[in-house]
């Protein structure tokens, strides 16, 4: 069961990174925005979904942090970007991102109790990470507005602190 | 007699000043940009840690199997510390976050 997840985590892994090189010839500040915004929205969106199927305190406890932060720095992505003056745009590497979102999605849909919080946990740390090697290798450094890159680098502290939250929690599942 | 008075008086104040913490005092720690600042403090038994967090996110000073303070967006939260010793705490929200408070006698 874990393998097969692993190996499907891996796939997704790939497509997604085939996605970023693509946007590799430096995504610009609208296309960074877009995709850091679209990486928040992929896991508030999981987190409604396991607040609504999980039935462990400490799944949902969980999903709610991610619900809570995710949107708080969503909220200060828009308010940003509208200060910029910047219209997120729509790229590869986000649509990448949200294909790989929706499949995982489903794949969570068909299970529940004790399966479920565990791929939702499992998964919620290969997303971080995922996205934690985005915003390091790629996203932080192409960006070029000082407020835009300063926002990243609080969202990558976000991000590797909910990593090493979810590995707390499946560590406490065991 | 009047002198005896005012040595007894003066006897009274000294034990009551050993026993007391001197001047309990009240450490800020703030919160802003997911680390605690400073994130190391020096405290007395008795002295108070305020963590004042100016974060637009939620965050936890936590000692594990120990003791918790919410931080709540915006707000300002407080431990009186009670032994003396070297106290690691993170926060559970987001456990990159750490900080450290030393605690003298
Ligand atoms: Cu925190």
């Amino acid at each position: 069961m874990i393998k097969t997840l692993r190996m499907i985590l891996g796939g997704t892994c790939l497509l997604v990174m085939a996605g970023l090189a693509q946007a590799a010839d430096k995504p610009n500040d609208a296309q960074i925005a877009h995709i850091a915004y679209t990486a928040g929205v992929i896991d508030i969106d999981a987190a409604k979904q396991a607040i609504k199927t999980s039935k462990t305190k400490l799944v949902v406890d969980f999903a709610k942090d991610m619900l809570r932060d995710h949107e708080a720095v969503n909220k200060q992505a828009l308010d940003l970007v509208k200060k910029l003056k910047v219209t997120p745009e729509d790229n590869p590497t986000s649509q990448a991102l949200t294909k790989a979102a929706e499949a995982e999605r489903e794949k969570l849909a068909k299970l529940q109790g004790a399966a479920f919080d565990k791929a939702y946990i499992i998964n919620e740390v290969a997303f971080h990470k995922q996205v934690d090697d985005a915003l390091k290798t790629v996203l932080i450094p192409s960006a070029t507005n000082p407020e835009l890159k300063s926002l990243l680098e609080t969202g990558l502290k976000i991000f590797e602190g909910h990593e090493q939250h979810a590995e707390m929690v499946a560590a406490e599942m065991k | 007699m009047m002198a005896k008075h005012i040595s007894l008086i003066a006897g009274v104040f000294a034990l009551a000043s050993s026993v007391l913490p001197a001047h309990a005092r009240t450490i800020q720690v703030t919160v802003t940009g997911m680390a605690f600042s400073p994130a190391s403090v020096t405290a007395s038994v008795g002295d108070t840690i305020e963590w004042v967090n100016k974060d637009p996110f939620a965050h936890t000073a936590t000692v594990k199997g120990a003791w918790e303070v919410m931080l709540p967006v915006g707000k300002s939260a407080s431990k009186v510390i009670k032994k003396s010793g070297m106290v690691d705490y993170y926060c559970r929200f987001h456990p990159n976050m750490k900080g450290r408070i030393t605690v003298t006698p």
